[in-house]
């Protein structure tokens, strides 16, 4: 009993907090503001799962849209075969949803992964895309999914009718993906202090001192892989029902490299670097859109671009290396150095 | 037979644009270690080098061997300023970093020069000059004989040979196959790696230049995505052959362009795109060091 109250003390109290900040932005902020938060909570997820394997474990993965897209149709068509209640039950169903697409995506990852990853970083790195494109390629393809059109019409939220106090749909939606955003990260932050999550940092450090000390390196970044590509498939379906819509192209390699981006520029083997990261690129695009519509070109591709080539010239390790923004806070009270 | 033909001479003129630029990813590769990413877009700029000479110099309609040799000139130097401008300053900077920085480095060059592209050239679709006017030079049991592709296979033949000279007649050429065996031991010799590496970039850029003018004579639309999906394919191909290997870059792009053709002309043309990674995931798992390249060991 002790240890169930210590384990899930910080989880609940974080998700309680969160949660009366949702209550906050859903009666400040109108329903532009709370899109792209939500959308910021998906990029999250899918910025801290990406980090697992291309932080911790020191692999390079540029497949990570393909995975969010088995996640997002497999929960997508799984709406079509079960109706969602329009009560309270409908956050349930939709975590049931999300748990369903990051199997399937798990799933995938695993079939990926086993081949894949006995390869060395950059060929990891061209065939992790390769399946990415393969996915997409399989999806426009598919009619049941909609190939090329899309699937429209997927269930997303819908509000909640208490007699006559009415639970907004964005209060469902943000709930949803906040408890998300907290099982992903307390199993990522806890994982990788693990022994599991030790040797996922040895693989990274040194491949072969990691298996002279009787470290299975294959297994380690297959285990690493597979809980990434779970979370990418739960991103995905989160996406699903609050974009209502699906269609191939959203998950292109401009997807993946979007979220390759967000593990670099918050540091690989930061969590809190992945968090920041990931708001800060889903605001970025959303403050230059004037800038973009005056000139009618991309120029957030140039901005991301120039800044991955002068962050590895100048920051190797990202904005936060493998410190969490934790460790800074406590490095100044105590002025003691902090182990990674 | 005739269609089966039809496609060999089709796929044989694909398969070389493809081994051409394979071969700028396995030089690279060979002395680097790297996956030149920017390869592509390398090859994307070099297409629009020689669409605006040709605009500017009036051959946009003057088709012929001369207009061939000028583009091809034109577009392996804008190539190869390019690819060393890449070199010096975005990937000599990192020469000793890990693998990873170098590799996303590749990655946002390659981005960059896509979306700078964009802004630069516009998004639209461009239509690139008439270079060989395409006529039928024989006709065989129904089997047409194009001029267009005589020309692709012609050009790549002789810049096969050229390279080979290069690299194995030359001083130059010893040189760089010193650095590829093993970098520290050549600088060592007195080979100075930094010059070769420049030089290595040169001959790989100005080969995607020669693959780029090919490409624009052969399907005339160029656009700043267009090295996205034919540099993957081309870096698919180098890795079949064997990644490193000269002679594998060439077959395994031989074998890319006409398997391409084979599935485009027998099975269904929406499932082009995923064959090259197919393709790609098989010979990993089955060869990894590829059809002609050596199986290293990892020393400690």
């Amino acid at each position: 009993m002790q240890t169930w109250i210590r384990a899930f003390k910080i989880p609940l109290i974080s998700l309680l907090i969160l949660f009366v900040c949702g209550v906050g932005i859903d009666l400040g902020f109108n329903a532009y503001v709370q899109l792209i938060l939500i959308y910021i909570m998906i990029n999250m997820i899918l910025a801290m799962s990406l980090n697992l394997v291309n932080g911790y474990t020191g692999q390079f993965s540029l497949g990570h849209a393909g995975f969010m897209a088995v996640g997002a149709y497999v929960s997508g068509f799984l709406s079509t075969l079960i109706s969602v209640p329009a009560n309270g039950l409908q956050i349930f169903v939709f975590f049931f949803f999300a748990l369903a697409g990051g199997l399937a995506a798990a799933l995938a990852g695993l079939f990926v992964g086993l081949p894949s990853l006995r390869l060395k970083g950059d060929y990891l790195a061209i065939v992790t895309l390769g399946f990415g494109e393969i996915i997409r390629v399989i999806l426009l393809n598919t009619p049941a999914v909609g190939g090329a059109r899309g699937m429209y019409g997927i269930v997303g939220p819908a509000d909640w009718d208490l007699g006559g106090f009415i639970i907004d749909k964005f209060m469902i939606g943000y709930l949803h993906a906040l408890l998300w955003i907290l099982i992903c990260f307390f199993t990522i932050w806890r994982l990788v202090r693990s022994s599991h999550g030790r040797a996922f940092l040895s693989v990274r450090e040194d491949e072969v001192a990691a298996e002279s000390m009787g470290i299975n390196t294959t297994k380690s970044k297959v285990r690493a892989f597979v809980i990434s590509s779970f979370f990418a498939g739960v991103a995905g379906s989160i996406f699903a029902h609050y974009a209502n819509y699906l269609n191939p192209s959203t998950f292109s390699f401009m997807k993946s490299v979007d979220s390759v981006i967000m593990v670099v520029l918050g540091g690989m083997g930061s969590l809190s670097g992945s968090l920041i990261a990931a708001v800060f690129i889903t605001v970025v695009p959303e403050a230059l859109r004037p800038l973009q519509e005056i000139l009618g070109v991309d120029v957030r591709m140039i901005i991301y671009a120039l800044a991955l080539i002068f962050l590895m010239i100048l920051r190797p390790k990202g904005i936060f290396g493998k410190h969490e923004v934790v460790d800074y806070l406590k490095g100044l009270r105590s002025k003691k150095k902090v182990a990674p | 037979m005739e269609d089966l033909l039809q496609h060999f001479i089709n796929g044989l003129s694909l398969g070389s644009i493809y081994a051409l630029i394979a071969l700028g990813y396995t030089m690279v590769y060979g002395i680097l270690q790297l996956i030149n990413f920017a390869h592509s877009d390398v090859y994307m700029m070099g297409a629009f080098a020689a669409y605006y000479t040709a605009k500017l110099t009036g051959r946009n309609n003057s088709p012929g061997i001369m207009t061939l040799v000028i583009l091809l000139l034109v577009s392996m130097i804008a190539c190869s300023v390019l690819g060393l401008a890449i070199e010096r300053f975005a990937y000599r900077p990192l020469r000793k970093a890990p693998k990873l920085n170098i590799l996303i480095t590749a990655i946002g060059v390659s981005l960059f020069l896509e979306y700078f592209g964009q802004a630069v050239f516009g998004a639209d679709p461009k239509v690139f000059p008439n270079v060989i006017e395409d006529s039928v030079i024989t006709e065989f049991i129904g089997v047409q004989l194009k001029s267009l592709d005589v020309a692709v296979i012609a050009v790549t033949v002789i810049s096969m040979l050229a390279l080979n000279f290069l690299i194995f007649k030359t001083k130059m050429g010893k040189a760089m196959r010193a650095v590829s065996s093993n970098m520290n031991v050549a600088s060592l010799m007195g080979v100075n790696t930094d010059k070769i590496i420049m030089f290595t970039f040169i001959v790989g850029s100005s080969l995607a230049g020669i693959g780029s003018v090919l490409v624009g004579m052969k399907y005339p639309k160029i656009e700043p995505l267009m090295g996205m999906l034919i540099g993957l394919k081309a870096f698919v191909a180098a890795v079949l052959g064997g990644i490193g290997s000269i002679g594998g870059a060439v077959l395994g792009g031989l074998i890319m362009g006409l398997s391409e053709e084979m599935v485009v002309g027998y099975l269904s043309s929406t499932y082009r795109d995923a064959l090259a990674f197919g393709i790609l995931i098989v010979i990993l798992i089955f060869k990894p060091s590829g059809l002609l390249g050596k199986n290293s060991v990892e020393k400690v």
